[in-house]
């Protein structure tokens, strides 16, 4: 029995599908598929790299968010810090300001009272020379008329002196 | 939706009028009451043919000729149009023998019959051409769309999309997993294009008019071409360890010498693996033609035992039909998916690791 046409090979079917079948693989397989398999998987890769990227931006983002918090907690305790220390420099500018004006105060009072007593003594002292240059004026004028003689002059005037001594 | 229902069995309405005309027309055709001849109808729509027939209107063959090319045995090549030869007449010595499969045979002066080396432009081989030129328009249209982009460009949208992702689909679930990774990229396009091939062969062969309608994929030549093609990659490109498994494969001694019996087992598997593929693909894009053939037979042959029989039946082999239709529309994937799917195996087979064995001994 004669197979049915389907079932038996035809040389020229062959010959036909053999030539169309090479063209369209050749070209497909040098511009077609190719082109678009290797398009998906640079895009894959690329969106893996996107991926990445964003995840790495996303944690220096992280980072510097708390790298910020980071700086502004210390220039907070800077600022702390530099409110504590001017607060007592100023105490102690002041304490050592009172103190110096103390002390100030001291010396001043003690160099018055200084020239105080040099002037005291000045003065004494001028009062005396004062005092001895009247007493012997008057006493001049007193034994010039008075005194002739010198060893009396002389004698009267010890006996004044020292009259006058014990009383100062 | 009551206007689809209403619209639905308009449409109903209106087929099965149809097809209450054609078998009139049928048995106008087959004038002199002779009874319908399912295993020729369905053997002569499934077979290659010289015209592209499409109906038959009042007795007469309605079909579009196409270039015959014949090399005689002493008269050299003739290229003519098949509209010469049709209906048993013959040209230049050339006729189809419908005793032999209706295929051009010459008459030489002597009066013997011979079979010229025949590269004819058939049915067949025009279809071929055409999904040849769709595949080509399709790919190379959807490359074309890449190679004006880079990869940061956003992912193809319609149509371009629609290729990218049939394309990848085959690739990633096909492809991939069946060869390996490191070792599908230069079987990738041949597989790709086997696939597509079988695939809009197929969705073809269900059109029942002109862009479509030969039963490409169920013809025995083109599954053998595609099953040659594969068990020649598979063999030409198996690695070392592949053919040490098949003339001394990990067995008992015994079973090796002195008669060989694990490798000429082996060696028969060479052979039987691509003959698996080329008779699945054949078988079921040929069973499923003959099947809505077949039922289509069915409208005409009860038509002609009467009207009531005629319309109850014939509605029922309408319904098997859309059945029909859609189940091939399913096994038109599915058995491009599946020769795909075996033939990666099959390579991924041809290349196996070399260390698993020295692990194993």
């Amino acid at each position: 029995m004669q197979l049915p046409s389907i079932l038996s090979p035809d040389l020229g079917l062959l010959f036909w599908m053999l030539v169309a079948f090479l063209i369209v693989f050749v070209v497909l397989a040098k511009y077609g598929f190719p082109v678009i398999i290797k398009m998906v998987d640079d895009r894959k890769n690329y969106i893996d790299e996107s991926l990445k990227n964003a995840r790495e931006a996303n944690e220096k983002l992280a980072n510097i968010k708390s790298e910020c918090e980071n700086i502004l907690k210390e220039a907070h305790e800077q600022q702390a810090q530099i409110l504590k220390d001017a607060m007592a420099t100023r105490d102690n500018i002041i304490k050592d300001a009172r103190e110096k004006a103390l002390a100030e105060g001291h010396r001043l009072l003690d160099e018055a009272k200084a020239q105080i007593s040099v002037e005291k003594e000045n003065a004494l002292r001028d009062i005396r020379s004062t005092v001895a240059d009247l007493s012997v004026q008057i006493a001049e004028k007193v034994m010039r008329r008075q005194l002739e003689k010198d060893t009396e002059q002389e004698q009267y005037i010890e006996r004044l002196l020292n009259e006058l001594t014990p009383k100062n | 939706m009551k206007y689809l229902q209403k619209s639905g069995r308009l449409c109903l309405v209106a087929l099965l009028a149809l097809l209450a005309f054609q078998p009139a027309q049928m048995r106008a055709a087959e004038e002199g009451g002779t009874d319908v001849d399912v295993k020729e109808i369905v053997l002569g729509h499934m077979s290659d043919a010289y015209d592209w027939h499409i109906t038959t209107w009042d007795g007469h063959h309605i079909s579009i000729p196409l270039p015959v090319i014949v090399k005689g045995e002493t008269s050299g090549w003739h290229v003519f149009s098949s509209s010469r030869i049709a209906e048993g007449e013959t040209y230049e010595g050339f006729y189809i023998n419908e005793e032999k499969n209706g295929k051009i045979y010459e008459k030489l002066t002597d009066g013997t019959e011979v079979r010229p080396l025949d590269l004819s432009i058939t049915k067949d081989v025009l279809q071929i051409w055409i999904v040849v030129a769709l595949m080509l328009t399709i790919f190379l249209g959807a490359a074309r769309w890449y190679r004006k982009r880079d990869c940061s460009a956003d992912a193809p949208k319609g149509f371009v999309g629609l290729v990218e992702m049939f394309v990848m689909m085959v690739y990633d679930d096909i492809i991939k997993p069946s060869i390996g990774e490191k070792l599908c990229k230069p079987y990738a396009p041949f597989l790709l294009t086997a696939f597509f091939f079988i695939f809009i062969t197929n969705l073809l062969g269900l059109l029942p008019i002109f862009p479509g309608g030969a039963n490409v994929t169920g013809n025995i030549t083109i599954t053998f071409f595609l099953a040659f093609c594969v068990m020649l990659i598979i063999n030409l490109f198996g690695n070392k360890e592949y053919w040490k498994e098949i003339f001394w494969p990990d067995v008992p001694t015994w079973l090796k010498l002195p008669v060989p019996l694990m490798p000429v087992i082996e060696l028969f598997g060479i052979f039987t693996k691509p003959f698996a593929l080329m008779v699945r693909l054949f078988a079921n894009m040929m069973g499923g033609h003959a099947t809505i053939l077949s039922l289509t037979c069915v409208i005409f042959i009860t038509c002609q035992m009467g009207i009531a029989i005629g319309a109850s039946l014939s509605f029922v082999s309408f319904l098997l039909m859309i059945f029909m239709n859609a189940l091939e529309l399913l096994v038109a994937f599915i058995q491009a998916y599946v020769f795909t799917m075996l033939s990666a195996v099959f390579i991924g087979l041809a290349h196996p690791e070399p260390h698993a064995h020295a692990e194993k001994a």
